[in-house]
């Protein structure tokens, strides 16, 4: 199973995914300079966070633009796995990969923490065996967090069950004291229609090791796997 | 020859920007400011005749400069009074 791990121009979490990645057993992992046309012949593609192009003129609007996005974007819409962490979250809202746009924390300030939260939906590929209301615990570090979309927008993500996370309180309750960024519904994590599409702003790559607080983001990648061995049996 | 560019939040997105110096100015005594929001003017400097450049201006405001899920633009042609909202 083979993970392409997109290098965009000021990409500072590609070293975590790659870490990650190879640290889980069947998951191959290369990266990808931004520069490239081709993701070659990977399964599953991840766009890491960081701050792209210095996050100039909006988080992930120029990194859009990289000549590997035509790509990304085709393999997406043929239905190969993307998953866009935090800046690569961003990235993908900019394509138009994923509905919404992330804007700047409601608090002004840059978080840095490790938050609760809980799984929303249960037939996604990221998310196997996690069923409705498990809770994953991962950290988050952005300054343009908050999650944003027009009501009508807002209204389909809910009724096709393309919200995946929200933060949550440690007990699993979606508080608005619970959420770190102001997103509307405390949304911290969505996918497309096709579901083949995850966005989200905690980082399940620093969360792959009990021993650095958190172990949880690994069953999101382990998910990814299973999804594709059963696509690759069948 | 100079286009501009305005990009500006939409009304519906909230500003926390705008708030925080709203609310600087208040504390500066200007209690007349009720509401600040904070957007973004692009200036570009233009070859050439500035006129043939616009539809292409404004397929860039609408693709790179804004992200219409939560921003309005205007763009400035030079030497123009009045000009278009998106």
């Amino acid at each position: 199973m083979k993970f392409a791990i997109v290098q965009f121009p000021g990409s500072n979490c590609d070293q975590d995914c790659l870490a990650a990645l190879r640290g889980i057993a069947g998951i191959e992992a290369e990266y990808v300079w931004h520069k490239e046309t081709s993701l070659g012949d990977c399964d599953a593609i991840v766009l890491p966070g960081g701050f792209s192009y210095g996050d100039y003129l909006r988080c992930g609007a120029i990194a859009r633009f990289s000549p590997i996005m035509r790509a990304v974007v085709a393999e997406a819409r043929a239905g190969k796995l993307v998953i866009g962490i935090c800046n690569g979250f961003q990235i993908l809202c900019e394509a138009g990969l994923l509905p919404g746009a992330l804007v700047r924390n409601r608090s002004l300030h840059f978080v840095c923490d490790l938050v609760t939260t809980r799984v929303e939906a249960n037939d996604s590929p990221f998310l196997r065996g996690l069923p409705f209301g498990s809770l994953l615990r991962m950290p988050i570090a952005h300054g343009e967090g908050c999650y944003f979309t027009d009501e009508a927008t807002l209204r389909e993500l809910n009724e096709r069950q393309q919200v995946l996370l929200r933060y949550c309180d440690p007990s699993g309750r979606v508080a608005s004291a619970a959420n770190p960024n102001g997103s509307i519904e405390n949304i911290a994590g969505i996918c497309n229609r096709a579901r083949n599409v995850f966005g989200l702003m905690p980082h399940p790559d620093r969360a792959c090791e009990e021993r650095l607080g958190s172990g949880d983001g690994r069953k999101i990648f382990e998910s990814m796997r299973e999804t594709l061995a059963i696509a690759r049996a069948a | 020859m100079k286009a501009k560019v305005f990009v500006m939040p939409k009304e519906s997105v909230l500003d926390p920007q705008g708030a925080a110096v709203r609310e600087a100015m208040q504390h500066l005594g200007f209690a007349a400011a009720r509401d600040v929001r904070i957007g973004r003017c692009v200036e570009i400097d233009l070859a050439g005749d500035a006129a043939t450049h616009e539809a292409k201006l404004r397929e860039l405001c609408r693709d790179l400069l804004s992200n219409p899920v939560i921003e309005d633009y205007r763009l400035e042609m030079p030497n123009e009074k009045h000009s278009d909202v998106s």
